[in-house]
């Protein structure tokens, strides 16, 4: 694959454009990254989860090809890895239908193990269903054996998660929804800092296939790179069979993490 | 009791005063013995209460709503403090009330946060409003942006005459449908200028495509038409005036089209009719608010101080001061006042600094703002989070070039401080 021209105006972004390609160095390969309804799901930075794929991806040397979509769209075919934000009550309302006649496109694409980060509000709806502090319950895609209960605390704040698989994760939780794991889920990881999935277990997040099911925002991505390139990883591996990384230079996350450690809750 | 709680309330202020304390504490000593003490002396004015809120913009919109109504001779109260909240208020109450109690004014333009204005006017019905923006800023305090929606439509429900609603706030101008007691006065934008102004609804509306055709709004009582290097054409009663303005950003003078809606409706309702004149020569004289986007002079060379809070913000500054021959540094801090969740710098887009880079980052998020500028390939000078070396570092290396600052609030606090401590400060605007 050559790398697109800066010049070739890019399809999807919604607002947000990647910077031109820079690098005369040839392409190992194309990964097709789908953002989940950026149009009504971005409310937290999302962007942010998106972009760093698509630049770390050129940084290991491949080419990113940035997809969207939204409410009444097509679904893209092909896609190598999908990336699902945040939104508000109002967002989530939006998209709930729509989500839910792409349920088994979505089940399908995760049992085949496509690489997928789900944050906050995209989360919530990946999980069995979301249960309003009224009672009334909005069915998720249930491919998450997760479950969540609307309630009146709002969880704020810095959080610090200690991942068996990736280390410190680093990010901000803003949600009113606590969220349980069923036995058909491993937590991504137990709270040093911060409330994460609930007030009363301690855990953070959802691991399944290679999924990664999240409250964190920051962004999450970029002050987390070994999160973003386990994503691009297996991305490669299953498209390409095998992944040769670039050197990224990540001195500034390193200290960016260092900092925010520091700050209060 | 009630006849001891101003004089006690103005001695508290002058001790409080002499500690060098705060407003909040003579306030809370008046509002502790007094509880009626606010509502009974707005209540005197003859033109009532006008309540400023929204997310961007109070400070610099309440200071053009009182000088413009100062043009038309008007005695003004206000919290000039800063003080935007309930108890501020009363502190600034008993700064300017006799000690009988009484206020000297003919009306009250008060700036209120969102949330203290809800029980403000649940204490004291406004009866003007002005409902500016809905942004994303405050969602650490609020949770959702809806939510403040909801204050802010509560706000306009206890107002007993005028709300004026920004008609291209999609959030401010549904509250409307839900108002049937207040007469309701729009300020608008021409349909060229609504691309500059993105909401967070349209905030990623695909780059390069055509505007959507603006969906029917209601007329405007005042309409932003063409803002110009240092003019600007506003539409009322039918006809368009050009206006010279001191005020720099978009964003400012489309919240003098706020305020000159809001001073007409208040003026209007004195009975003597509006010095429309009167009101244009003070608008372009307003300057703007403290700390909200200034032009200094540091060594001889411009320097400018753009404030950013929020995505939309940071945005429009971006958009309104090209960076071409400017040094640029970022301060980028976390605490309270600025919002702790850095997730909002990852939806503003730097590409407009890709050519020149930035020369300086600080505040204790400033290795956020290196590696959003990393990924957004702009080029970056030096780090340091300490804001005084940044600051002198910025100040006095490199090219001899005006220079600006964007920062968030209290990091254009802490630069503000120390800029006076290594240099004279000349104040343009």
């Amino acid at each position: 694959m050559t790398p697109r021209s800066p010049e070739t105006p890019h399809e999807l972004s919604f607002g947000h454009e990647l910077p031109p390609e820079d690098s005369a160095a040839p392409s190992k390969g194309t990964i097709r990254v789908l953002q989940l309804y950026p149009r009504d799901m971005n409310i937290y930075g999302d962007w942010g989860n998106a972009l760093v794929l698509a630049q770390r991806l050129r940084w290991h040397g491949y080419t990113p090809e940035l997809l969207e979509y939204n409410v009444g769209d097509p679904f893209p075919a092909d896609v190598d890895l999908i990336v699902g934000g945040g939104g508000q009550d109002s967002g989530q309302l939006v998209i709930q239908d729509d989500l839910l006649s792409r349920e088994s496109t979505l089940k399908q694409l995760a049992d085949d193990g496509t690489p997928m980060l789900v944050i906050c509000g995209l989360y919530q709806l990946f999980g069995k269903f979301f249960k309003t502090r009224l009672g009334t319950v909005l069915p998720g895609i249930g491919i998450l054996d997760v479950e969540t209960h609307g309630t009146d605390e709002r969880l704020i704040g810095n959080v610090t998660v200690t991942s068996p698989e990736f280390g410190s994760i680093l990010g901000y939780e803003n949600h009113s929804g606590q969220t349980t794991l069923g036995p058909g889920v491993e937590p991504l990881g137990t709270t040093a800092k911060g409330t994460g999935n609930n007030s009363t277990d301690g855990q953070e997040g959802a691991r399944y296939r290679n999924i990664v099911a999240s409250y964190l925002h920051g962004s999450l991505l970029p002050k987390n790179p070994a999160l973003a390139d386990f994503l691009i990883q297996t991305a490669v591996e299953r498209k390409y069979g095998s992944f040769t990384p670039g050197t990224p230079d990540d001195s500034y996350a390193v200290l960016a993490r260092e900092h925010a450690a520091r700050r209060p809750r | 009791m009630l006849y001891f709680s101003v004089p006690l309330g103005k001695l508290v202020r002058r001790v409080s005063r002499l500690r060098g304390g705060g407003s909040a504490l003579p306030g809370l000593v008046v509002e502790k013995i007094d509880p009626d003490f606010m509502r009974r002396t707005l209540s005197t004015l003859p033109l009532g209460v006008a309540v400023v809120s929204g997310t961007n913009g109070k400070t610099t919109t309440t200071k053009m709503v009182v000088e413009l109504l100062e043009s038309q001779g008007l005695k003004v109260f206000t919290n000039r403090t800063g003080s935007n909240f309930t108890r501020g208020v009363a502190a600034a109450l008993l700064g300017e009330v006799d000690w009988r109690g009484r206020l000297d004014a003919d009306v009250a333009v008060l700036e209120l946060d969102e949330a203290h204005a809800v029980h403000f006017v649940n204490k004291v019905p406004p009866r003007y409003s002005l409902l500016l923006n809905v942004l994303r800023d405050q969602l650490d305090r609020f949770g959702e942006i809806d939510k403040t929606a909801e204050l802010l439509q509560h706000i306009a429900s206890k107002t007993t005459g005028t709300v004026v609603l920004n008609r291209e706030d999609p959030r401010v101008a549904r509250i409307a449908q839900t108002l049937d007691g207040p007469e309701v006065l729009y300020f608008g934008l021409d349909d060229s200028l609504l691309s500059t102004f993105p909401n967070d609804d349209e905030m990623r509306a695909a780059p390069g495509s055509p505007v959507p055709p603006a969906p029917a709004r209601p007329a405007a009582d005042v309409v932003l038409r063409r803002v110009g290097p240092d003019d600007a054409d506003f539409e009322y009663d039918g006809a368009t005036v050009t206006t010279p303005m001191l005020l720099r950003g978009v964003y400012n003078i489309f919240n003098a089209a706020a305020a000159l809606t809001l001073a007409r409706g208040v003026s209007g309702a004195r009975g003597t009719g509006t010095d429309q004149a009167g009101l244009l020569t003070a608008l372009a004289k307003v300057a703007p608010a403290f700390g909200r986007g200034e032009s200094l002079v540091v060594d001889g060379l411009p320097l400018e101080l753009v404030l950013v809070k929020n995505p939309s913000g940071f945005r429009l500054g971006l958009k309104s001061f090209p960076a071409a021959g400017y040094a640029t540094m970022i301060a980028i801090n976390d605490n309270y006042a600025d919002g702790r969740d850095m997730s909002w710098l990852w939806d503003v887009e730097f590409d407009t600094l890709r050519d020149g880079g930035v020369d300086q980052l600080t505040g204790s998020r400033a290795y956020d703002m290196a590696l959003r500028l990393q990924y957004d390939d702009v080029a970056i000078g030096a780090v340091d989070t300490e804001i005084a070396p940044a600051l002198a570092a910025f100040i006095r290396g490199g090219e001899a070039k005006p220079k600006r600052i964007f920062c968030t609030y209290t990091a254009m606090l802490a630069i503000r401080r120390e800029l006076s401590k290594i240099t004279t400060v000349e104040v343009v605007s």
